[in-house]
């Protein structure tokens, strides 16, 4: 038996690790166009060698379950850069998943704000206590001003203590590519305002032992109102200058088309890039890649074009354009009719789908006439002849469920949403609804139309991971006639930038007294 | 019989002279009129252009002098005795048709298939 012959198609699926194969088939089954995959050689073998079976378990035949739900890395291997290698890095990364430092990223930002907001809380303290501490006996005492400010420190301390907590700790729930901006700005800001007061103090005070303590005190307090004021000044930039809205983006996903309009303020692109990606996982349906293409049998009717045979071997060259171009002219002389194909394999599509839809209401209609909700005043057993069993939840789903397990199948398979929801979530689903008292409609709205992404997500705290590609730099603001795309394995969002119009309001004042109307005439007189 | 704003209007007219009747104690012509400046034009079922806001024949009565002479429903009365009738309001031109002193009543109407039959006979 020799290894290698059976394998000469396959060496470059041998040479590489489990993974990459996986991650390979899986790009791979999402490019290929045909649903039998007949594209692909490794289908059509059939010699397996002992041990090792060509297909993994992930891979099957004609299954279009979108692993992307399942992805688990959040390390942003990708830059803003647009390149080919980027999916391998994306491969790679992927290895070392379980590896990487992800709470060290996510955490970074918020563990230097701590650090700072921390300096610079205590910096006052230290600034009254000090003197107190190192040269008391010195000090002029200090009488009812002190006191005053002593409680406005104390106060304004514990708003900024607040404030910093929540403009700076908070960890962010997305990965940026690149530094955020501002808040950098703003934390610099504030480590240069602390090491200056720093310095003077140093200078002014620990020196010459300064022995009016109210300056002091006033200095101090003069601190806390420059941190007072930068930290407006982060509210504002932080979270009020993105809320008035300034332009409109337009996200269209790459595959099916489906498109939505936003309004957002002044952002830099990878901030309107996260909060795009928010509105995404709740507005956008979710995408299905079974629903993509039309069918085979309607565009390679074209295909089957004229034989063309070459008698002799001169000028090889020559007659291959010649081929082409008389193929292409009488392609094009040739009535078309793949559209009328296409109009009636999608009415015929619809029809299906409506009376699948049609038996699964009245399935389902049916199961839930099958239990009712038992009132608390009723006694548990009507009657010694027809004893009742009382069923909780979980129970009256799994009862019900069988009469419609059927066509609630047939119908999924139709809209081709069967990978999305498996018996388990719709048994789920079901004691859902009966706890909270739906109807059989209320119950179906879930399988009726396509829902929003965030719907079908498995729970999971790695978090997804997305590239943002663009040619201008990420944290530049929004300008009129950007276009940045946010990229996944198998499709994109693009989004366009659009300034909203200027508004030129005017006014108009109706007098109530001003409506009057008249009746139309239309008389006829005779003469 | 679209007429242009500030254009002259031109026709191809027919002249029809009625004399009235004495009917009890009016002098009566025989048809009723519909139209005028100031009635809603898009009623009128007789018009071509629906915002031709002239005076119309809406009815001849049966026997009466304006069939004799030769009237006929949905004509459009361009002038009376002299006067013109496609910028009156509705009473203005009853007025000018039911003076007590004229006993005859030279009108100027139009219709289609006037225009039609001079084309033809030119052809």
């Amino acid at each position: 038996m020799d290894n290698e012959s059976q394998y000469s198609g396959y060496s470059y699926k041998s040479s590489h690790s489990r993974n990459s194969r996986k991650h390979r088939d899986r790009r791979d089954r999402h490019r290929s166009k045909s649903r039998d995959g007949s594209s692909r050689g490794d289908k059509s073998v059939t010699i397996h060698a002992p041990g090792e079976p060509l297909l993994d378990t992930e891979s099957t035949r004609g299954d279009d379950r979108d692993d992307n739900w399942g992805e688990t890395t959040t390390v942003q291997t990708g830059t803003s850069e647009h390149s080919v290698s980027n999916e391998d890095l994306t491969r790679v990364s992927k290895e070392l998943e379980e590896s990487s430092p992800l709470e060290c990223r996510r955490f970074l930002g918020p563990g230097l704000g701590a650090v700072l907001g921390l300096f610079a809380l205590v910096t006052p303290l230290a600034f009254l206590a000090l003197p107190q501490l190192l040269w008391r006996e010195a000090l002029e005492p200090c009488g009812t001003p002190c006191e005053g400010l002593y409680v406005s420190l104390a106060f304004k301390l514990l708003v900024l203590l607040i404030s910093t907590w929540a403009l700076f700790l908070r960890p962010p729930r997305a990965t940026l590519p690149r530094f955020y901006v501002f808040r950098c700005l703003l934390l610099a800001l504030v480590f240069l305002f602390v090491a200056s007061y720093w310095l003077f103090y140093g200078v002014r005070v620990l020196e010459p032992r300064e022995r009016d303590y109210r300056g002091i005190v006033g200095y101090a307090a003069s601190l806390v109102d420059a941190l007072l004021f930068i930290q407006y000044l982060a509210l504002v930039l932080l979270e009020v200058r993105h809320l008035q809205p300034a332009f409109c983006l337009k996200v269209v996903r790459t595959t099916d088309g489906a498109s939505r309009f936003y309004n957002v303020g002044h952002l830099s692109i990878q901030r309107a890039a996260v909060w795009v990606l928010d509105q995404y996982y709740s507005d956008f349906p979710v995408y299905n890649p079974a629903l993509l293409n039309l069918p085979k049998s309607i565009l390679s009717k074209k295909s089957s074009g004229f034989k063309v045979y070459t008698l002799g071997e001169e000028n090889n060259t020559n007659n291959s354009t010649g081929q082409s171009r008389a193929m292409i002219a009488a392609a094009a002389r040739r009535r078309d009719n793949s559209h009328n194909e296409y109009y009636y394999e999608e009415a015929e599509m619809e029809r299906r789908v409506r009376k699948r839809k049609a038996r699964l209401l009245v399935a389902v209609e049916e199961a839930f006439t099958h239990i009712k909700r038992l009132q608390d005043d009723e006694p548990a057993a009507s009657s010694p002849k027809h004893p009742r069993e009382v069923m909780d939840p979980r129970e009256a789903a799994q009862a019900i469920f069988a009469p419609m397990a059927r066509a609630m199948q047939k119908y999924l398979r139709t809209t081709r949403q069967q990978p999305y929801h498996s018996m388990e979530s719709i048994i789920n689903h079901l004691q859902f609804c009966i706890t909270h008292n739906m109807t059989p409609k209320a119950f179906l709205e879930r399988y009726l139309s396509p829902g929003p992404t965030l719907q079908y997500q498995r729970e999971n705290t790695m978090g997804r991971q997305w590239t943002l590609v663009s040619e201008e730099p990420v944290t530049s603001a929004l300008s009129k006639g950007l276009v940045f795309s946010l990229r996944r394995l198998d499709f994109s969002l693009v989004v366009t930038v659009t300034p909203l119009p200027f508004l030129h309001l005017g006014e108009e004042f109706i007098d109530p007294k001003s409506h009057k109307f008249v009746m139309r005439l239309q008389s006829e007189t005779s003469v | 019989m679209s007429f242009i704003p500030g254009q002259p209007v031109t026709a191809v007219v027919q002249r029809i002279e009625i004399r009235k009747l004495q009917h009890g104690e009016h002098l009566i012509l025989g048809f009723s009129i519909g139209g005028g400046i100031d009635q809603d034009p898009g009623q009128n079922p007789f018009s071509e252009d629906k915002s031709d806001k002239g005076i119309y024949v809406t009815r001849v009565t049966p026997g009466g002098p304006a069939e004799v002479a030769g009237l006929m429903m949905g004509d459009k009365v361009m002038q009376v005795n002299g006067w013109d009738m496609t910028m009156v309001t509705h009473d203005q031109a009853r007025k000018r048709l039911t003076k007590k002193d004229e006993d005859i009543v030279r009108l100027l109407v139009t219709r289609k298939s006037l225009e039609q039959a001079v084309r033809h006979s030119m052809m």
